[in-house]
């Protein structure tokens, strides 16, 4: 199948206040979305996944923010990073539509939700107000919203958090896009709201057929609702794999980690698996491998030389890749712990 | 000192409910006052864990503050060790404090950013006459002596609620409300201070009541389980009990809609329709009638409350339907 979205070395850098140097945010990531399905892309605070995102249509603030040459966000044929400002705007939001973690923040509180999500239908589909109006009614229905004819008028502080993510949602895909960004779409909701919202993105993801990017820190809900996923630590893919063969093969010591650092539901463990120490500051990366102050198998290898994403082969899956010196050297995943 | 296993801490139909506000820049009708917490009662014996677990506005961080009186409560009792907790004077209040302690939710905004990490936990020890090391409880939560001499604004998320723990750790309580404390933090820190807890725990022989919105995290420290909805407790048992045999609807909803990290779990997840409806204007009969999915719901629920009452022996459900849960 062909690709519809690819990305290669994208490297989103910050200029820090203070001269304490350039924080690589997002350094040397590559990936590649397929139509209709759903790429999960996780991993914790500061490991570059909103940046990612926002990188790709170029919504990072600029200053401090930096997009170094030679990075590619290719989209039907496109380099989106070297399109015109006009050029760009016809993509945004009709082809490419992104959705943000906070619906409170997101929506504006002077306009009307109709108005808000006609907004896009007339500037793309060039509709009369009346038209926009409608079809902003018809997304109302079509995200589960009930009295669509009465809530279109509504400002969005009378609407509950799961109803402006229903909005939001309904603004993001009036234009039928291709791509849908969905950056923590959840994470502001409560559990059982957080359930219906899901399960709404793969209903209208099946009935639209649009591929989905679904950045999240939490493993559980990569684990329902993507296809693919890939694995963020420090600035870099670490790995990446089918979600079946992520959970039942992890390789990186880092995904291994944090699944087994992850309060299970299913069953009490003993004792959670804790990754000691942390994250570290985005601009001063770790030499070697990023991960390897935090990881129980590291040797000077690691210390010395990064390793590239290495294909695993784990599972027979093609595809399965991993940055880690442990698939070269896989005797040496012998338990230290 | 309290035996193990004997009662510490006692809430008797405890009821916070916050007055309406008036409309029309106070000159208008008042508002219908917002039952945040409506007639809630629980014990917690010595040494163990209760998690209290709902989601947002159903009143479980109002019974954490109003236990510990940093808010007054409408009606209700809460016993510590026997002492009426709303009948002490201020001195005698600060005194039961001592062993009363709470751990916020964000380490963000609870720690004062003009302090050092030493001032903070040297003022406690003040207040309370007391003497202790700064640096032995800074090595109790794991963090190197180093850290007295900096400002919150220079640690990460998961070192400063070490350091909400160290403060709360300070007066050696026998107690601790932990308000949410892993709730914003990263999962691989989460861990962190989730066995930091339970060390301590084992450690010092403290009683824990655990507030979350997290079942996962729940599961792994508590004890018992208590669930609010509306300012009620629906569902109150044993843990391994209540994640086996929940019994109450809401309860039930709430552990199918938890995502499990395993794409193979194949399990039957009920999404629960409309959203949580206002603590001022809670519905009649039973409070979970409009969104519950019960095949057996009927006109007996939208007009009768189910009490909280047994259905074994310890397990406690308000559902006029909990001996045929879903």
């Amino acid at each position: 199948m062909s690709v519809l979205l690819r990305v290669r070395d994208l490297k989103t850098y910050f200029v820090t206040e203070h001269g304490k140097g350039t924080a690589r945010a997002v350094d040397e990531v590559s990936f590649d979305l397929y139509p209709g399905e759903t790429l999960g892309i996780v991993g914790e605070s500061g490991c570059g996944k909103t940046v990612t995102s926002l990188s790709i249509l170029r919504l990072v603030p600029e200053p401090p923010g930096h997009i170094l040459p030679g990075s590619l966000v290719e989209f039907d044929g496109r380099n989106l990073l070297a399109l015109s400002a006009p050029e760009l705007r016809a993509v945004r939001g009709n082809q490419i539509a992104m959705i943000f973690q906070e619906p409170m923040t997101s929506l504006n509180p002077v306009f009307t939700v109709g108005d808000q999500i006609a907004e896009a239908a007339i500037i793309h589909q060039h509709l009369s107000r009346r038209a926009a109006r409608a079809r902003a009614i018809e997304m109302l229905r079509l995200v589960g919203i009930p009295d669509p004819d009465e809530r279109v008028d509504h400002y969005p502080h009378q609407l509950s958090g799961g109803m402006r993510q229903r909005v939001m949602i309904a603004m993001a895909l009036i234009c039928h896009p291709k791509v849908l960004i969905a950056d923590e779409p959840t994470t502001a909701l409560d559990v059982t709201i957080q359930a219906q919202i899901l399960e709404l993105l793969d209903r209208l993801q099946q009935e639209l057929g649009m591929a989905v990017l679904l950045i999240t820190h939490d493993l559980g809900v990569v684990a329902g609702h993507a296809d693919r996923v890939v694995v963020m630590y420090a600035g870099r893919v670490v790995e990446t794999a089918t979600t079946e063969a992520l959970f039942e093969h992890p390789t990186h010591p880092y995904t291994e980690g944090l699944l087994a650092a992850v309060p299970r539901i299913d069953a009490r463990r003993a004792r959670l698996h804790a990754i000691p120490g942390q994250v570290p500051a985005a601009t001063a990366w770790p030499p070697g491998c990023r991960f390897h102050p935090r990881c129980p198998y590291a040797w000077d290898k690691c210390v010395a030389q990064e390793p590239p994403l290495l294909e695993t082969g784990e599972g027979n899956a093609a595809g399965h890749t991993a940055r880690c010196w442990l698939v070269t050297e896989p005797e040496r995943r012998a338990p230290k712990r | 000192m309290t035996a193990p296993g004997s009662l510490l801490v006692e809430v008797r139909d405890l009821v916070k409910h916050y007055p309406g506000e008036r409309s029309w820049f106070g000159l208008g009708a008042p508002r219908a006052p917002v039952r945040a917490v409506d007639g809630v009662s629980f014990t917690i014996a010595s040494g163990r864990t209760l998690g209290l677990v709902g989601e947002s506005g159903s009143g479980k961080t109002t019974v954490g503050r109003t236990m510990l009186r940093l808010q007054e409560p409408t009606s209700g009792k809460v016993l510590f060790e026997g002492n009426d907790v709303f009948g002490l004077d201020a001195a005698r209040l600060r005194a039961l404090r001592r062993k009363m302690q709470i751990v916020f939710q964000d380490p963000y905004s609870s720690l004062n950013p003009r302090m050092t990490v030493e001032e903070t936990l040297r003022e406690p020890l003040e207040i309370h006459r007391l003497n202790g090391a700064v640096s032995a409880l800074l090595d109790e939560v794991g963090l190197d002596a180093a850290f007295a001499k900096r400002y919150p604004h220079e640690l990460s998320g998961g070192q400063r609620q070490r350091v909400g723990i160290a403060r709360a750790l300070s007066v050696e309580p026998r107690f601790i409300v932990c308000d949410e404390p892993v709730s914003a933090l990263d999962v691989s820190v989460q861990a962190q201070v989730l066995n930091l807890l339970a060390d301590l725990q084992a450690k010092r022989r403290l009683t824990y009541l655990f507030i979350a919105h997290d079942l996962a995290v729940v599961r792994h420290i508590a004890d018992d389980v208590a669930v609010m909805y509306l300012g009620k407790i629906v569902e109150h048992a044993p843990a391994a009990e209540i994640y086996a045999q929940p019994r109450h609807p809401y309860t039930t909803a709430l552990l199918s809609a938890v995502p499990e990290p395993n794409p193979r779990a194949s399990k039957q997840r009920i999404v629960l329709t409309g959203d949580m409806p206002s603590p001022a204007h809670p519905p009649p009969g039973c409070p979970f009638h409009p969104r519950c999915p019960h095949p057996k719901k009927s006109e007996r629920c939208r007009t009768e409350p189910p009490p909280l009452r047994p259905i074994t022996s310890g397990h406690l459900a308000a559902c006029h339907y909990a001996a045929e849960p879903m």
